[in-house]
């Protein structure tokens, strides 16, 4: 199982759970498993179809994944939501 | 609209006559008339050094200067600096010393330099950063300018 | 990719040639926005809103229309509304055209003074002057909101009645009407409080400034009868340009072709569109090129800033050193649309320490100011100011020494950052090493002279980048990127390019792509030029040395497998009488199959961190307040320098604006919301008398996420100055600054107050 690390306003949701485990074979799969045992996580972190949010990024295993919510996850990976971060 | 005034002066050691309104400023005929698109225009208000130009010897902005005043100047601007295909030192160190990044007030910097070192061979650091004050650059922090206007004064002083 | 503990000895990366544009550049040949030219142009001026806050009843421009040499006029309504609502612009983060629009040319209501209401375009200048000012402009004048404070307090007129407050994790964060909020956090704060020996709670605020570019924004566009436009710019980013060009205007992508020319500096302030829609919109009502130049008060009422802030901070530490607790609200300046720095100003607050209970807040907040744009590592100066003086009082009361606290608490590789995951490889502990040992931090000081430090940190970005190598036959190489080159990125790429062939620098020519000749790019911002494109580069040259050992086989008669390139050097396992140099091989390439091109778009996904030390020291003139830099020694890690001149240039760059951040800049507004220094007389950028030299330490901890180690270098260095200032100043004179600018009116107050409380 994975685990993942819960946003600061999501944990409200979790029960102020800061990380969680979770099954899936993607970050999507996790967070719908996720939306089973606290409703609402899924709407938070999902957006258009397959695509996260507007302004949140997805890291797995600290690099900041590309394929967003695709992108394949083991046993022992870390999935974390941030915010997004520009630059000048 | 204003009648043209006629305009004799040198210009980078060669003769230029050209017509121009009274109300345009020498920098607008330098890059609008004379097409010499090398001196900036940064803020149009004195303020910001990146069109600086040498009038008979002395440096100026050329944006506060009206264009009919050059008559029967000598005017000098980043385009003859070098000569003969040959760069001149300020320009060599300039490179070398990486005195500049994006480039844009780097011909102003280059005039206001050589106005520097035609007046003092041999300026110290606090006179070079007196005479660049008129001069904004908001890249390199003048560091690698003050070195690179070093070095030239030196590589002068061993032509000489 | 190689691993860093893998690093080559390098041939190029390292040394610090002399840059390819460099000789247009010193002899004024190089072409920047206003040096393009193109017959039959027109020129385009801007009617600005003289008001920060108004409701437009009515536009007429029937005066104007009249004047002779009036070939064009539009107003918000000769623009469609947008279709596509939410773009991204990379890393997650997005924009909302509908506001990118709206801050383009005003529609119903100006949000700020400055704001566009019409735009004319005319024979020359002059004419559109005069006709800019013959159009009547009706307005319902609207009480302006000028800070964060006031922009949140109850009562304050509205500037939205609907906005998208940016999506942190919820369907809306909309707090109040003006603002919308963030909160990340970790343990449990009270309790950090509690076990916290010492506690250092204060407030400070910081002002709106300016990016402050030497060339104001100019762009010239130009249609054809298929209906496709171009557009000549200065700007971070083309393919950024085209985008927001083609939603605004409602074009096809590929109907819009920007050409990026030679910029005058950008700092994050020129990384999106402002002038470009106006400029198409007048060029096709028209029917002829036009070109629009900003005026240098029109580039500062109206572009950038980064935000002024309100900050509250309370950090608490154990006796042995330890930091215990933090608890930091900041509120910022979003400008008249919604999307400030919060996030990366929030998360760069405190990431560099481990600190086990925290509680972060950010407000993004409308105010009637500009749109705020990122300046170098955005958000990130406004909050360290905050954080690194409190960091020095809680060592003051420890009795610690103030670089010894930081190194107790600074985060090393593997330690799990606020957000959870674990850092990547920073040598943050070894910097701070580093300026412990340096002599600077020992030297002896006189009276009212003080040294200050401060530690910062800063993110960074991968983003899309995208190049092309192309072989000539004589072994030289064509290198085309998408990235703008702000400051000589042309060759650091094109270093990285001949350190990946085995080539010498010289045989690498770089140019810079339009739209429609290179794949797509984000923008030169985010310190990811040289970073970025360079893995995009590298991508390119592995490509391309693959399909030249496939024609060495070729010719060779053996299986590609066999044959081993080093450095430019290929030959073959099997006989070594088989030997080509590239050059030789690059000859045979016509002969083999055709010559050999490649192309590499890539994404990045592990940015390595940048981390900065500073160490400043001042003298105050009690008499006046007026604070003189006197010596400044920047540490930065660049993970490896590829020039170390320019990372040098950057550094001493990012410091000196950040000087000025510190001590004199900051726009100044009247009570009606109008921008009152407007020039650069008045919004007082550092001259080269304002500064010392600035001393450079280099440190290379490699980044993984790069093959050759590279770092992004460009944005940290302008964080720490303003802090570093500030806790000299307490050095040197005993007191607290807690509001910037540091301008010598506000110290002289600070040492009055001091005065009378002594009494």
């Amino acid at each position: 199982m994975a685990t993942v690390w819960i946003p600061t306003p999501l944990q409200a949701l979790t029960g102020g759970e800061a990380t969680v485990r979770a099954t899936g074979g993607t970050v999507k799969e996790l967070v719908e498993d996720l939306d089973r045992s606290y409703p609402g996580f899924k709407e938070a972190i999902v957006g258009e179809g397959v695509l996260v949010r507007p302004g949140i990024s997805v890291v797995v295993d600290g690099s900041v994944v590309k394929k967003g919510l695709l992108h394949p996850v083991g046993a022992e990976s870390e999935v974390f939501f941030i915010p997004a971060i520009g630059g000048g | 609209m204003s009648t043209k005034k006629r305009v004799a002066a040198t210009v980078n050691g060669d003769a230029a006559e050209f017509l121009c309104e009274p109300r345009q400023s020498l920098l607008e005929v330098l890059r609008e008339v004379l097409s010499l698109t090398g001196t900036k225009e940064g803020c149009n208000d004195g303020n910001c050094g990146a069109c600086s130009v040498i009038v008979d010897g002395t440096l100026v902005n050329s944006c506060c200067m009206l264009g009919v005043e050059i008559d029967g100047c000598e005017v000098e601007t980043v385009e003859g600096l070098a000569r003969n295909g040959k760069l001149h030192p300020l320009q060599k160190t300039y490179l070398e010393e990486t005195g500049m990044q994006c480039g844009f007030c780097t011909p102003g910097f280059l005039m206001s330099s050589k106005a520097l070192l035609d007046a003092h061979p041999d300026p110290s650091e606090r006179q070079i950063r007196h005479w660049l004050s008129g001069n904004l650059c908001r890249c390199t922090g003048y560091d690698k300018i003050v070195r690179a206007v070093q070095k030239a004064a030196r590589m002068l002083e061993a032509e000489r | 990719m190689n691993k860093p503990e893998k690093l080559p000895h390098f041939r190029v990366v390292g040394t610090n040639p002399i840059r390819p544009d460099g000789l247009d550049k010193v002899t004024g040949r190089a072409v920047y926005g206003d040096d393009f030219k193109i017959a039959g142009m027109l020129h385009g001026k801007v009617l600005r809103s003289p008001h920060a806050h108004a409701r437009i009843k009515s536009i007429d421009t029937r005066r104007a229309a009249k004047l002779p040499g009036v070939r064009a006029i539009i107003t918000g309504a000769d623009f469609p509304k947008p279709s596509v609502a939410m773009v991204p612009m990379g890393e997650g983060g997005y924009v909302d055209m509908n506001d990118t629009a709206d801050n383009v040319i005003a529609k119903g209501k100006a949000f700020y003074d400055g704001h566009v209401i019409a735009a004319v375009a005319a024979d020359n200048p002059h004419i559109a002057e005069e006709a800019v000012a013959l159009i009547d402009v009706k307005y319902e004048v609207l009480p302006p909101v000028m800070d964060v404070r006031s922009a949140m307090a109850p009562g304050a007129a509205v500037l939205h009645e609907t906005f998208n407050p940016g999506a942190f994790f919820m369907k809306t964060h909309k707090v109040l009407p003006n603002a919308s909020r963030l909160e990340l956090g970790a343990g449990d704060v009270a309790r950090g409080f509690k076990e916290a020996d010492v506690i250092v709670e204060r407030e400070f605020t910081t002002e709106t400034v300016h990016q402050g570019y030497i060339e104001s924004h100019i762009c010239t566009a130009q249609w054809d009868e298929r209906g496709q436009v171009t557009i000549w710019t200065t700007t971070q980013g083309a393919f950024a340009i085209r985008d927001q060009v083609a939603i605004v205007c409602a074009v096809p992508m590929s109907h819009v072709r920007v050409v990026p020319l030679e910029i005058g500096g950008g700092f994050g302030g020129k990384d999106t569109a402002y002038i470009e829609p106006l400029a198409a919109m007048l060029a096709k009502k028209a029917d002829r090129p036009v070109k629009v130049v900003m005026s240098r008060a029109e580039s500062l009422r109206a572009t950038g800033p980064s935000s002024g802030t309100f900050i509250r901070a309370k950090m608490g530490a154990k006796k042995d050193g330890t930091l215990v607790a933090a608890d930091l609200s900041f509120a910022y300046e979003a400008g008249g649309f919604p999307g400030g720095p919060i996030a990366a100003g929030v998360l760069t607050s405190i990431t560099r320490y481990n600190i086990p209970n925290v509680r972060l807040e950010g407000f993004d907040v409308l105010v009637n100011k500009p749109k705020v744009k990122p300046y170098r590592a955005p958000g990130a100066t406004q909050s360290n100011f905050a954080v690194e003086q409190v960091m020095n009082q809680l060592a003051e009361k420890l009795g610690m020494d103030p670089v010894e606290f930081r190194i107790r608490n600074a985060m090393k590789t593997g330690d799990r950052l606020i957000l959870g995951f674990p850092c990547p490889p920073v040598g943050g502990v070894e910097m701070l090493e580093a300026v412990k040992k340096h002599p600077h931090y020992k030297a002896p000081l006189g009276k009212n002279q003080g040294r200050g430090v401060a530690f910062s940190f800063w993110f960074g970005a991968g983003l899309t980048s995208s190049a092309e190598l192309s072989v000539n036959s004589d072994g030289t190489v064509q290198m085309c990127t998408g990235s703008c080159d702000l400051s000589g990125t042309r060759l650091t790429l094109a270093m990285q390019a001949a350190e990946a062939l085995g080539i010498d620098v010289e045989d690498v020519s770089p140019t810079i792509g339009d739209t429609h000749s290179v794949g797509y790019t984000l923008q030169s911002v985010g310190s990811r030029t040289t970073f970025a494109t360079g893995i995009a580069v590298y991508e390119a040259a592995q490509k391309v040395l693959k399909e030249m050992a496939g024609r060495a086989a070729l010719l060779w008669e053996t299986d590609p497998a066999n044959v081993a390139v080093d450095r430019g050097d290929f030959t073959d396992m099997n006989n070594p009488a088989h030997r080509f140099t590239f050059r030789e091989l690059a000859d045979k390439l016509e002969h083999s199959g055709g010559p050999v091109s490649a192309q590499s778009t890539v994404t990045p996904e592990r940015v390595g961190f940048q981390l900065a030390a500073h160490l400043v020291d001042i003298e105050v003139d009690t008499e006046t307040g007026k604070v003189d830099i006197l010596r400044y020694t920047a540490f930065q890690d660049a993970g490896k320098a590829v020039h170390p001149d320019f990372v040098a240039g950057q550094i001493q760059g990012g410091v000196v604006q950040g000087l000025g951040w510190a001590l004199n800049e900051e726009f100044w507004y009247d009570a009606k919301g109008r921008l009152c220094n407007a020039s650069l007389l008045d919004y007082r950028m550092p001259i080269a008398l304002d500064v010392p030299m600035i001393d450079v330490v280099i440190l290379e901890t490699p980044n993984p996420g790069h093959p050759f180690g590279v770092r992004g270098v460009g944005e940290v260095p302008i964080v720490p100055p303003a802090a570093a200032v500030a806790n000299a100043i307490y050095d040197a004179i005993g007191v607290r600054m807690d509001a910037l600018p540091m301008k010598p009116g506000r110290v002289l107050q600070k040492i009055k107050e001091q005065k009378s409380a002594a009494a």
